[in-house]
């Protein structure tokens, strides 16, 4: 066995791949790593050659290009030559895939998190979604698509105040 | 492989997701409130993004080296396969919404079952087009009760959309040659095994926004094979000018 084979297994240099690759922020959400949206699904090293999969959130969600640029860009930063970006449609993103650590983040920057399991909701049912300034449940929906894809516009009816939701899919 | 009914299924649901997506694109900075001209900027970015993933994987089984944009921007109006419904004129905003609201009732089921194609590609896509899908249908629905059920005003343009796009709902449940062979091997959707979800949604939203569903009368047809309404050239005329006039121009 030669020496990108020894590499392929290191758990370390997979780990340092990951790391870098997990560091790329949602353009449009700059608090949220793409590890905390479970937009990043792989990073694998095979032949010494790093290549880190990621999945849309929606079908045409114009961030995409810009998440595998600055993914190439993390990993040659941490070493790894011509690193290669993976986007795969399969499994369908999930909100059940952002992390309590992302979701916590992002209550703390004003936008409501995903209320529930996305799982099959009546389509005319309403959500219950807290107000992430005062945690109010006096909610209601404003507009069912915000200024991105992902989230909705909602209004607190307790402090007035409006902000964005972070839609469940 | 070339020109199997594969590509010409594949682009069919490319094409028809495509025009809609753009027709949704012309009403950016013309809503009547901005949450709406948001509403319709995100649905016609969602339709643009299965396009895309459609054409792309057009382009592969066709093997003849044509990419998404190579197929979006360079085929002209009779080589476009999308349903004659989606290229009527977006009218006024009841027009729309209630075009927006005939094709989604058919688009989330439709796509509910083609994620169970034995083409895994198309598969992908339709699981995550259904998510989109189901976003659309409760926004159209809500509106084509809101203005149904609202004022004189709002309830006769409601209505008189609906009459006026019902002659183009019978295509989307058509199936010919192209199709029936990958539905008998589980690739393509039978359309008539949506049929009864689609009535079923129509009656109960038709019947909350108070309007009244139209008699089946003389229904168009063709544009599954090319033959389109002259909305369609209009349409190409403008998504396409960029490629036309300058060839191979990027940025
Ligand atoms: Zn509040």
């Amino acid at each position: 066995m030669n020496g990108a084979a020894t590499i392929a297994t290191d758990p370390a240099l997979r780990e340092r791949a990951w790391a870098a690759a997990a560091s790329v922020c949602d353009p449009e959400i700059p608090v949220l790593s793409i590890a905390d949206l479970g937009v990043l699904r792989d990073v694998r090293i095979e032949n010494g050659v790093v290549e880190a999969v990621i999945t849309p959130t929606y079908s045409g969600c114009p961030a995409m290009n810009m998440i595998a640029l600055e993914i190439e860009v993390a990993l040659e930063n941490a070493g790894f030559a011509r690193p290669k970006v993976t986007t795969v449609l399969s499994p369908a993103w999930t909100t059940d895939w952002m992390t309590e650590a992302g979701k916590t983040k992002l209550r703390e920057y004003g936008i409501a998190p995903p209320a529930a399991k996305a799982g099959r909701r009546a389509l005319f049912g309403e959500e219950q979604v807290a107000c992430p300034h005062c945690g109010s449940t006096e909610t209601a929906r404003i507009s069912e698509f915000g200024s991105t894809a992902c989230k909705a516009l909602w209004r607190c009816k307790a402090c007035a105040e409006p902000f964005d939701y972070f839609k469940c899919i | 492989m070339t020109d199997t009914p594969l590509f010409q299924y594949t682009l069919r649901l490319a094409d028809t997701a495509l025009v809609l997506g753009h027709r949704l694109s012309e009403w950016v900075g013309h809503s009547p409130v901005i949450e709406e001209d948001l509403a319709f900027g995100n649905m016609g970015l969602d339709l643009i993004g299965q396009a895309r993933s459609l054409y792309s994987h057009a382009g592969e089984i066709e093997g003849k080296g044509r990419d998404e944009d190579a197929l979006a921007y360079l085929r002209d109006a009779p080589d476009y396969r999308n349903i004659l419904l989606v290229e009527q004129p977006n009218g006024n905003f009841a027009a729309t919404m209630v075009r927006q609201f005939l094709y989604a009732a058919f688009a989330h089921p439709y796509f509910e079952a083609l994620a169970h194609s034995k083409d895994k590609t198309l598969a992908a896509i339709a699981a995550k087009a259904v998510k989109e899908m189901a976003y659309h249908l409760r926004h159209s629905a809500e509106w084509t009760i809101r203005l149904g059920d609202g004022t004189d005003e709002s309830h006769r343009r409601a209505q008189d959309a609906l009459d006026e796009l019902w002659p183009y709902t019978a295509e989307m449940f058509e199936t010919d040659q192209v199709e029936r062979a990958l539905i008998e091997a589980g690739v393509a959707v039978d359309p008539s095994a949506v049929r009864a979800t689609w009535d079923k949604t129509l009656d109960h939203v038709l019947s909350e926004a108070t309007l009244v569903r139209p008699r089946d009368g003389y229904m168009q047809s063709g544009g599954r094979i090319g033959r389109h309404s002259e909305h369609l050239g209009h349409i190409l005329s403008e998504l396409q000018f960029v490629q036309r006039a300058y060839p191979g121009a990027s940025w």
